[in-house]
């Protein structure tokens, strides 16, 4: 068998569907059934898992580490927020789409700022440039509402069909709708030749681009296609919220997102999804606790999955289920979260 | 032409104070490569010190002033040795989100104790209105800052190049490899570093409070403004920094005085320019690793 060959049955068999995942998508589906009273903080869970999803197509099959991801999350809300408010695109679908261009646009075009420059260059960029769309945003307060934000959103019934109700359930259903859509692109384009170039950049750039990848165009373009997720996941908060004030391109949101990232695991997808499942329930227990200060343990978190070092971390949080699965299968352990974004 | 010497003066006074501010993240940023946005925070708690010895136990200012480098220094050091030392090899990621993390304790830790309204500090009478200089007036309070600053300035540019703490740093920092291998104390130096430019930090937040503000959220407010005087500055010697934070200083006053609309877009507007055209800092070079 020549190298190419193996090379790709590999890529096949790895990007096959397992069962455990058709497992987790059914019970996403089932939470719907199971607490029909939690549909808001579910829907946000499934709002923040989009956005997450989306740093984790740059972070952890690309490796290029932003500190402004909500700038691209701000874009997407504004964009939906006044184009319901102007009406110029009624249908939530629609408004959704030309959100996420829109936000794809400004992608693309920082992108080219981005790809310059090493790690520290591109952190104080993406902040930078995060920043700056928080000061446009309150400079230019005619359109933008300022610090009061985009108040008076009415949204229209999803597709004409589906109208929003008080308690979220049809927006959380549209939501979760969504983001199955956008992961099974996502899922896609990872598993694809595009996808696996992007981890020989991710692993060593000087040697991707040896052998004839191009690297500065492979970047281009996922950087491109995460602002368009954060685009679509910002546009949802907002026609779920109708709400898009300042601080949705906070550097507190960039901070967070990277902590349910982190919290889930980069590189395989659900690790935003699961991070933000985690990361809410975390956020309501130590809310519960002390309302006002949740910060300083969310911090603690941080500050606690780095000392203890993320791979091992994950190594212990799987430890239960792949014994579970080793009792039962008799088969080696099958979970496992590849964790190569550290050099 | 008052407006624009006054401007300059403000400029200059809120460029040095940035300089004293951000000085331990040009070492621990540029020369050890730790991305540490939790500079801010020590910032932060040497300004509370000061705040509270001078308002709460009746200190005098100037007395306070020390002991808020004390301060800061001390809680620098412990954290040094406890946690940041194991960070240094890791990858830039794990840096940015266990400061990250610190940042978020330091706020609600602070909101928690002192409360989340602005604190001023009361300053002693001697250090309040204006001198009039050829017709122009002057601020006490910023005419002090521009002096303390400045000494502390040249006291650091000596020790740095004049003194043997100095030439071990320097050497640590180009190739701790071989510096270790002359026998010189790599780990300490940067212990020791990094708690002094911890409390650079203390002293600059003490004397900060009265002009930038002082809340619980000044380590996140002010995060950028430090990463610009860094990253702009350079690293390759203490000059860069120094006049980055001029340049800062002058642009924002005189930004906010000619186009207060443009607000801060300015000055982030410049910082990705100067990032996009040189990488490395207008005054840079690569950093040793």
């Amino acid at each position: 068998m020549t190298a190419q060959a193996d090379v790709g049955r590999q890529a096949r068999q790895h990007a096959r569907w397992h069962w455990s995942e058709v497992a987790f998508w059914i019970l996403a589906l089932s939470c719907a059934f199971l607490f029909p009273s939690r549909y808001l903080i579910m829907t946000d869970i499934v709002r923040l898992a989009l956005f997450a999803l989306s740093l984790d197509l740059i972070l952890g099959y690309a490796g290029i580490v932003s500190l402004g991801h909500a700038a691209f999350f701000g874009v997407g809300a504004y964009s939906a927020g006044l184009l319901a408010l102007h009406g110029i695109v009624t249908e939530p679908v629609m408004a959704l789409v030309v959100a996420g261009l829109v936000a794809t646009a400004v992608g693309f075009l920082t992108s080219f700022l981005v790809i310059r420059g090493a790690d520290l260059t591109r952190l104080m960029v993406t902040l930078g440039i995060a920043l700056l769309l928080e000061a446009l945003a309150e400079r230019f307060s005619n359109v933008t509402g300022g610090t009061d934000g985009l108040q008076g959103i009415e949204m229209q019934p999803i597709l004409g069909l589906f109208a929003f109700d008080m308690f979220g359930k049809v927006g959380f259903f549209y939501c979760l709708a969504v983001l199955f859509l956008l992961f099974l692109l996502a899922r896609r384009i990872v598993h694809s030749p595009f996808g696996l170039s992007l981890r020989a950049i991710r692993n060593n750039p000087l040697r991707a681009a040896a052998i004839g990848i191009p690297v500065n165009r492979r970047l281009i373009a996922i950087y491109t296609l995460a602002a368009c997720y954060a685009g679509i996941a910002g546009a949802l908060f907002t026609q779920t919220t109708a709400l898009a004030s300042l601080d949705v391109f906070s550097f507190e949101r960039s901070a967070d997102l990277m902590l349910v990232l982190v919290i889930g695991g980069t590189g395989y997808l659900y690790g935003g999804l699961i991070g933000a499942v985690v990361f809410r329930m975390l956020q309501e227990v130590f809310s519960t606790i002390t309302p006002q200060y949740w910060q300083f343990w969310i911090g603690l978190v941080l500050v606690v999955i780095v000392l203890v070092g993320r791979a091992r971390m994950h190594r212990w949080a799987l430890w239960a289920p792949n014994l579970i699965i080793r009792q039962l299968g008799g088969r080696k352990a099958i979970v496992a979260v590849p964790e190569s974004d550290a050099p | 032409m008052t407006t624009l010497f006054t401007i300059l003066f403000d400029g200059v006074a809120y460029g040095m104070l940035l300089f004293v501010l951000a000085c331990g993240l040009a070492v621990t940023l540029g020369l050890m490569n730790f991305v540490n946005l939790a500079h801010g925070a020590f910032a932060m708690a040497g300004g509370y010190v000061c705040a509270v010895l001078v308002n709460r136990s009746g200190w005098p200012f100037f007395a306070s002033l020390p002991l808020a480098f004390v301060a800061s220094a001390g809680i620098g050091a412990v954290l040094e040795r406890a946690l940041y030392r194991h960070l240094y090899n890791r990858s830039h990621l794990d840096q940015v989100l266990f400061s990250v993390g610190l940042v978020f304790m330091s706020v609600a830790a602070v909101d928690y104790i002192m409360g989340s309204s602005r604190i001023f500090i009361k300053l002693p009478a001697a250090l309040e209105g204006q001198v009039d200089f050829f017709g122009i007036g002057i601020g006490r309070y910023r005419l002090m800052i521009i002096v303390i600053c400045g000494l502390l300035t040249a006291a650091l540019q000596l020790v740095l190049a004049r003194t043997r703490f100095g030439s071990r740093l320097r050497a640590a920092v180009d190739d701790p490899r071989a510096a270790i291998g002359l026998g010189i104390n790599v780990p300490q130096v940067f212990a020791f570093t990094f708690a002094f430019g911890c409390g650079l930090a203390g002293l600059g937040g003490a004397l900060s409070a009265e002009i930038l503000g002082l809340d619980p959220y000044f380590p996140l407010k002010f995060m950028i403004y430090f990463l610009i005087v860094v990253t702009v500055g350079g690293s390759s010697s203490i000059t860069g920094p120094f006049l980055a934070s001029l340049l800062l200083g002058i642009g924002d006053v005189a930004g906010k005085y000619y186009v207060p609309k443009l607000g801060p877009f300015v000055i982030y507007t410049i910082m990705i320019v100067i990032l996009i055209w040189r990488p490395n800092g207008l005054f840079g070079r690569t950093a040793a690793r």
